[in-house]
Formats: C-alpha cells, sequence, structure tokens
C-alpha cells in the first residue's frame, strides 16, 4: 500500500478542461438560446464541441494509463470518482421517480376530496374523478390518450433485452478476466446489440404512444411522468450504448488486460446501473 | 518534512497558468477569489435592496426590479459566494491537511472551477434580457418560475444545470480524495475536523445537487414542453415544487455551514492552546446533522397545507437537529475554557461566529414549532433567521479561515491592525443589520416587498445604516488581502503558536507542490 502512495500521477497542465467548460457553456447557453429565440447554432456548436473533447481527453487519459503512470491507488481514484457519479445519477432519477409517487399517493387523492380535502375537490375540480393511471386531467386537456402502453408486451420485451445484456456483459467481463479476447469481442458485441435493440423498441413504442394513443408529453402528468422518466432513462441507454460502442472498439484495438482494465469496469457499471433504473421504471411507471 | 517539498517545477507563466492549471492550489485561489467577486456583485444588489428600505414608500427602485435584486441577491450569495468559498478553501486546504500531492482528479478540479464563471455570467446576463432577471425569489416556486415567469428563466434554469455540474464534480474529487489520498497511517478518525465535515458535506452535495438539477428539468419542460409537473390542472402539483425544491435546499443549507464547523473546528483549539474538547462527538454530531437534514425539508412549508402528521413529524425532526448542534457549540465553549486564549482576528470571526450562529440557531428553533410558524412565516423574521446563520455563520467563518491560512498561503502575515478594524465593522454592521429583522419580523413585516407600513420605519432605517457598514467594510478585506499578497511580515512555517496539523509543516508560502512522498503522520 505505501508503496503505491508513491508515484501518485498529477497531471501537468491540460487544456482540455477549459475547452471542455466551454462546450458546455455553449450547450447550456445555446440550449436557452434554441428555446427561446430559435437558433439551434450554438447549442449544434456545443454538441460538436463536446463530441471532440469526450474523444480528446479520454484518449489522453487512455495514452497515459497505457504509458504505466497511473499507479494503484490512481486506479481506486478512477473506481470512487465512478461510483459516486453513478450515486448522483442515481439522486438524479430519485427526483423524477418522487415526483411520480407524490402525485399518485398524495395530489391525486387531494384533488379527490380525500382525507380533509373535500373542499380542494369541491372548489377546484368538482367533477374530477382521478384514478392512476390518470387519463383524464382535472382541467381539460389538449390531447387525451385513448390507451396505455400493454407493459406486457413492447416494455416486457425490453425488460428481457436489458437483462438479457447485463448478463451477456458479466460473460464479457468474466472472459476479459480469463484474457480470452475473441469471447469478450463477441459477448460485448451482444451486448450492444441488445442494447440498441432496446433503443429500436422504445422508439416504436413512443411512436405508437404518439401516433394511435394519443399520449404525449401534454397529457397531464401521467404523459410528464412517463415520458420524463423513460426518456431520461433511454438518454441513459444511449450513452451507455455509445460508451459500450468504445470499450467495444477498444477491445479491438486490443486494449486491457486480465488483470487493469477499468475503463471496461466502469462501462460495465453503468451499464448495471441503467438496467436497475429499467427495473424501477418497468414495475412503478408500467406494472403498478 | 523534508520530503514535503518539490523544487524540481514550478507554477506555468502567464495567463495559461491559470487556464490550464492542475493545481490545486491554483484552482483553491481562483474559487476563493471569485467567490470574494461574487460576494461584491451579490453584496450590491443587498445594498440596493436596504436603499429601497430606507423608507417606506417607493422611492429608488420599480417592485420588479426589487423582484429581481432579491433573487438574484439569494442566488449568487447561495451558489456564487458561499458554495465556492468554501469549495477553494477544500481546494487549497484539503491535500494539505491530509497529506496528499494534489487534489485525486485534478483535471476535473479545473473544470469544475471554470464552469462557474460561465454559469454566472449566464445568470447575470438574464439582467439585460427582456422581461428582466428572474424576479421569483431565489427558492423560485413554481408558478412564479413557471407560468409566471419572465422569459429569461429558461438561461437561469441552464445556469443552474452548469453551476450544479460544476458542485457535483467538485464534491466527487473531494470525496475521492479524502477516501483515497490521506496519507498513510491517517485513519479516518485521525483526520483534522475540517477534512471530517467536508467528506459530510461532499456527500450532501452529491447527494442533493441532482435533485435539483431534475428539479429545474421539471420546470422547463413545464414551461416549454407542456408537461405538468407543477400544473394542479393536469394533475401535478405546485406543492410538489415545493418539496423537491427543499429535499435539495435543507440539505443544502447544512452544505453552506457544515465546512464552516469544521473551520471553527481548527481555529478555536489554536488560539486556546488546547486540543479540541469531544473530537469524536464532533464527528458524530456532524454525521448526525447530514443524515437528519434529510428528514426535516417540510419545515420550510409548514403553511402551505400539508397533513398533521407531517407538521409534527417535521416540527419534531427539526428540533431533534439543535441535540447535535448544541454539542458541537458546548465543545467550542469547551475547547476554551481554561485555555490560553489569544484573540487574533481569526479567533474574533470564530468567537463572533460561535455567539452569533447560536442566536441564528434558536431563532431557527423558534421558527420550527410548527404552530407558532404560522405567525413567522415570510416576515423578516425569517430573513434574520437565515442572515443570522449565512453571514456571521458561514460568511464570518470563511473569513475566519481567510485568515487564519492566509500567512500559509501568501508567505506573509495580514495586517492584524486592519484584520481587526475588519472584523468589528462587520461585527456591528451586521448586527445592526439583522438584529432589527427580529422586531419587524415579529411585528409582521412581510419579506420580499419594496414598500411597508410606516411602523416599520425607524428599525428599517437602522437595519439599511448597518448594512451600508457591514457592505463597505468588506473594502477593507480586499485591502487586507491586497497588501498581504504584496508584503508584509514573512510568515514562518508554524504560523500560529498553537496550530497542530500538516498544513503547518510545510513552509509558508505553501510550495507550488507539496507532499509529494506523502508525510509520516503521529
Amino acid at each position: 500500500m505505501k508503496n503505491s502512495h508513491e508515484h501518485y500521477y498529477v497531471p501537468s497542465q491540460s487544456a482540455w478542461p477549459i475547452v471542455a467548460t466551454f462546450a458546455l457553456f455553449f450547450l447550456a447557453f445555446g440550449g436557452g438560446i434554441l428555446i427561446n429565440y430559435g437558433s439551434p447554432l450554438l447549442l449544434t456548436a456545443g454538441v460538436g464541441l463536446m463530441a471532440y473533447i469526450f474523444y480528446g481527453w479520454f484518449s489522453k487519459v487512455i495514452e497515459e494509463s497505457h504509458d504505466g503512470l497511473y499507479s494503484v491507488q490512481m486506479d481506486n481514484s478512477f473506481r470512487l470518482g465512478m461510483a459516486w457519479f453513478i450515486f448522483s445519477e442515481v439522486m438524479f432519477f430519485a427526483a423524477f421517480f418522487g415526483a411520480l409517487f407524490y402525485v399518485r399517493t398524495l395530489a391525486m387523492p387531494w384533488l379527490n376530496g380525500e382525507g380533509d380535502h373535500a373542499m380542494t375537490h369541491e372548489l377546484l375540480w368538482p367533477n374530477f374523478i382521478g384514478e392512476w393511471p390518470l387519463l383524464n386531467t382535472p382541467a381539460t386537456s389538449s390531447s387525451v390518450p385513448s390507451g396505455l402502453p400493454d407493459p406486457f408486451h413492447l416494455p416486457l420485451i425490453n425488460t428481457i433485452l436489458l437483462v438479457i445484456s447485463s448478463v451477456t456483459l458479466t460473460i464479457a467481463h468474466h472472459a476479459l478476466k480469463e484474457n480470452d479476447r475473441e469471447k469478450t469481442i463477441r459477448w460485448m458485441a451482444i451486448t450492444l446489440v441488445l442494447g440498441v435493440a432496446f433503443l429500436i423498441v422504445q422508439g416504436i413504442e413512443y411512436y405508437e404512444a404518439y401516433a394511435h394513443l394519443g399520449l404525449t408529453l401534454e397529457s397531464g402528468i401521467y404523459g410528464s411522468t412517463f415520458f420524463m422518466l423513460t426518456g431520461f432513462h433511454g438518454v441513459h441507454v444511449t450513452l451507455g450504448s455509445i460508451i459500450l460502442l468504445v470499450i467495444l472498439m477498444r477491445l479491438l484495438k486490443g486494449h486491457f488486460s486480465a488483470d487493469k482494465h477499468f475503463g471496461f469496469e466502469a462501462s460495465a457499471w453503468y451499464w448495471h446501473f441503467v438496467d436497475v433504473v429499467w427495473l424501477g421504471l418497468f414495475i412503478f411507471v408500467y406494472i403498478v | 518534512m523534508t520530503s514535503a517539498v518539490d523544487h524540481h517545477h514550478g507554477p506555468a507563466t502567464g495567463m495559461t497558468r491559470w487556464l490550464f492549471t492542475t493545481n490545486h492550489k491554483d484552482i483553491g485561489s481562483m474559487y476563493l477569489i471569485f467567490s470574494l467577486l461574487m460576494f461584491f456583485i451579490g453584496g450590491s444588489m443587498a445594498l440596493i435592496i436596504r436603499m429601497e428600505l430606507v423608507e417606506p414608500g417607493l422611492q429608488v427602485v420599480q417592485p420588479e426590479f426589487f423582484n429581481q435584486m432579491t433573487t438574484m441577491h439569494g442566488l449568487i450569495m447561495v451558489f456564487g459566494a458561499v458554495m465556492p468559498a468554501f469549495v477553494g478553501l477544500a481546494n487549497w486546504m484539503v491535500p494539505l491537511m491530509i497529506g496528499a500531492p494534489d487534489m485525486a482528479l485534478p483535471r476535473l478540479n479545473n473544470f469544475s472551477f471554470w464552469l462557474l464563471p460561465f454559469a454566472f455570467f449566464m445568470l447575470l446576463s438574464t439582467l439585460v434580457m427582456d422581461g428582466g432577471a428572474p424576479d421569483f425569489g431565489w427558492t423560485f416556486y413554481a408558478p412564479l418560475s413557471t407560468t409566471y415567469a419572465p422569459p429569461s428563466v429558461t438561461f437561469f434554469i441552464f445556469a443552474i444545470h452548469l453551476a450544479g455540474v460544476s458542485s457535483i464534480l467538485g464534491a466527487i474529487n473531494v470525496i475521492v480524495t479524502i477516501m483515497n489520498m490521506r496519507a498513510p497511517s491517517m485513519s479516518y478518525m485521525k483526520m483534522p475536523l475540517f477534512v471530517w465535515t467536508w467528506l459530510i458535506t461532499a456527500f450532501l452535495l452529491v447527494a442533493v445537487m441532482p435533485v435539483l438539477a431534475g428539479t429545474v428539468t421539471m420546470m422547463l419542460t413545464d414551461i416549454h414542453f407542456g408537461t405538468s409537473f407543477f400544473d394542479a390542472g393536469g394533475g401535478g402539483d405546485p406543492v410538489l415544487f415545493q418539496h423537491l425544491f427543499w429535499f435539495f435546499g435543507h440539505p443544502e443549507v447544512y452544505i453552506m455551514i457544515l465546512p464552516a464547523f469544521g473551520i471553527i473546528s481548527q481555529i478555536v483549539p489554536t488560539f486556546s492552546r488546547k486540543p479540541l474538547f469531544g473530537y469524536a462527538s464532533m464527528v458524530y454530531a456532524t454525521s448526525s446533522i447530514a443524515l437528519l437534514s434529510f428528514t426535516v425539508w417540510a419545515h420550510h412549508m409548514f403553511t402551505v397545507g400539508i397533513p398533521l402528521v407531517g407538521e409534527l413529524f417535521f416540527m419534531y425532526a427539526t428540533m431533534l437537529i439543535s441535540v447535535p448542534t448544541g454539542v458541537k457549540v458546548f465543545n467550542w465553549v469547551a475547547t476554551m475554557f481554561r485555555g490560553s486564549m489569544t484573540f487574533e482576528t481569526p479567533m474574533l470571526f470564530a468567537i463572533a461566529f460561535i455567539v452569533l450562529f447560536t442566536i441564528g440557531g434558536f431563532s431557527g428553533l423558534m421558527l420550527a414549532i410548527s404552530p407558532a410558524d404560522f405567525q413567522y412565516h415570510d416576515t423578516y423574521f425569517v430573513v434574520a433567521h437565515f442572515h443570522y446563520v449565512l453571514v456571521p455563520g458561514a460568511v464570518f467563518s470563511i473569513m475566519a479561515a481567510a485568515y487564519y491560512w492566509m500567512p500559509k498561503w501568501t508567505g506573509n502575515m495580514y495586517d492584524e491592525y486592519l484584520g481587526k478594524c475588519h472584523f468589528w465593522c462587520s461585527f456591528v454592521g451586521l448586527n445592526l443589520t439583522f438584529f432589527p429583522m427580529h422586531f419587524v419580523g415579529l411585528a409582521g413585516m412581510p419579506r420580499r416587498i419594496p414598500d411597508y407600513s410606516i411602523q416599520f420605519a425607524d428599525f428599517n432605517l437602522v437595519s439599511s445604516l448597518g448594512g451600508f457598514l457591514f457592505g463597505f467594510s468588506q473594502l477593507i478585506f480586499v485591502l487586507v488581502v491586497v497588501k498581504c499578497v504584496k508584503g508584509g511580515k514573512k510568515a514562518e512555517a508554524v504560523v500560529w503558536e498553537g496550530a497542530e496539523g500538516l498544513e503547518w509543516q510545510v513552509p509558508s508560502p505553501a510550495p507550488y507542490h507539496t507532499f509529494e512522498t506523502p508525510p509520516e503522520v503521529k
């Protein structure tokens, strides 16, 4: 342990962080400009710059790792950093799950006049009969859905896809630990295909919701929680798939060894996290 | 000790040193300077507020602009001044205190800092946009911040996102540094309390900043994409906004005070020349406060219409927090008891912290009593309460820390005479400003209103005079800093006679790189 302390690599000056702040600023300010004034220029510049930075900054880190600059202690810093990052992501989803639970268990019953809220019901929307899933909102909504996605159709397929992908990813990890590169690549590719398949199925589901069921973001609180939870999850699956793709490409280039492959493990942690979030979604958004 | 210093490479020259730096000391300094700048910008807004409130009636600004000032003052002080100042102190001191060569993730550290100027440029730019800056209060309750918000709210939301990313990444860096970079044999229970309190603070940050990000995202979609999170007409609930906001907001309050507790726990033993009384109980008290902070949020919402069981639960949970806080105050006093005390500027700020923060704590206890809160809610009593915990609390602790460690940072002693002037002017100024607010608040003066009833005139005049005294005294601090950076009596390695800890084992000023090989810890 003491030995690992003696070579903690502190990188010298780097231009990547400040360029990354420009990219994120372009994304944020450009997002504001797009929404308020309709011009996508700055946002597009931000996306491009961000992609360039991800490529450049991570390449630099990989290069440093290959040059043997990273000690065991450094590896541990990366592990802890990734773990706490995932924890922060969990809390981000917690906000949306919290909103879902709040409206289901408190807000809707109160609008129905339960507890001591009889006057809330009388004075606001006396004709409102709330039951979950809430299709008819208290005030007339522009789009009342004619139905909801069947949880045991596309969502169940997606659940199966994601759960299997977690298993295949674990098989790939074990293969990597056994130094069986070909097997690793094969199972990694299968995982990636499953992830992309998930995204395609979710695309179909969204299309059906909008085109056939009339369930949109504007369908009251059900549509809000449904699309924001599944949407942010979908964004995370997309990001996770890109990460898996990068890892696959690195595997093809011959990166990673049986005992040193934190990049691989970090992507696996992230993928499992996305998987677990989906299970929560499947239960609380679709089934219950 | 000899191995602690490295002479091989110093800082780069020119602007790139600051733009591209990965050095925790450079980044710490930038955080501190940035927060001082924001302190003055937010402070000027406070002075505009106090100028308007010198006498009843409208004389200086329009009510719309007054609302923008209260909103921006709060946002800038919380997210731009206090939080970055603590992060700056963590950057400078945590690696020095645990014997680490730098922060664990140095490039990420640079990224976290440089996001802030962009975030606040964006926030401040709303002042010149059509419809003006955000005017819905720093708590941005829906529907004021959604249905009735100015168009600039979009930029406010993204500015919060940027500041939030900065906070989360900065906090992750602090956690990883403390967990992974401690010198061998520095166990958790040997860590200085400033490090402990920052570890817990960083945990709170990682836990609640994402919730804030989610909340402003819901605002964004409610405003622009037709969702109904905070709209009862769509089945949502404006009260949901308050729950989400305060689930973030209450831990946020402790994010702004726990590092202060740590600083005071470093300074009081030094100038009492005694070890801290009850180290372990301090650690447990800090942890308890942090955990309890997740269970008290609705005490900000007693009057909004929550079920009786909620009123009771949140009232008792809130009162429970006074137990660990009382432990802390007791320990600080017990540390001073029979110590060989001296009263240099850091100690003056620290003692004022203990006394005045306790006043703020007691008014908090009054506000915690749910039935009584129906009277206090949204009055100046609340303003008095949270300014007593934030100004002589958070801000005084930051000042204390700056005086305490400035000789280590610059290698020069600060001007003790000017430091004491700064302290006494600030002390008198803030009490003049905020103490009368208790009285006008209890008498029913509502907060966030540019005009007031004639019977509040005298106390408001006193508050305004005190506000200007406090505001302009901060210029003395700038003078002290500039003088100290430029020169002065050379500081020794152990700046203060009773100081203990690794940060005093390196020379003053601390060399650009320290502890490249870890020190031995007793």
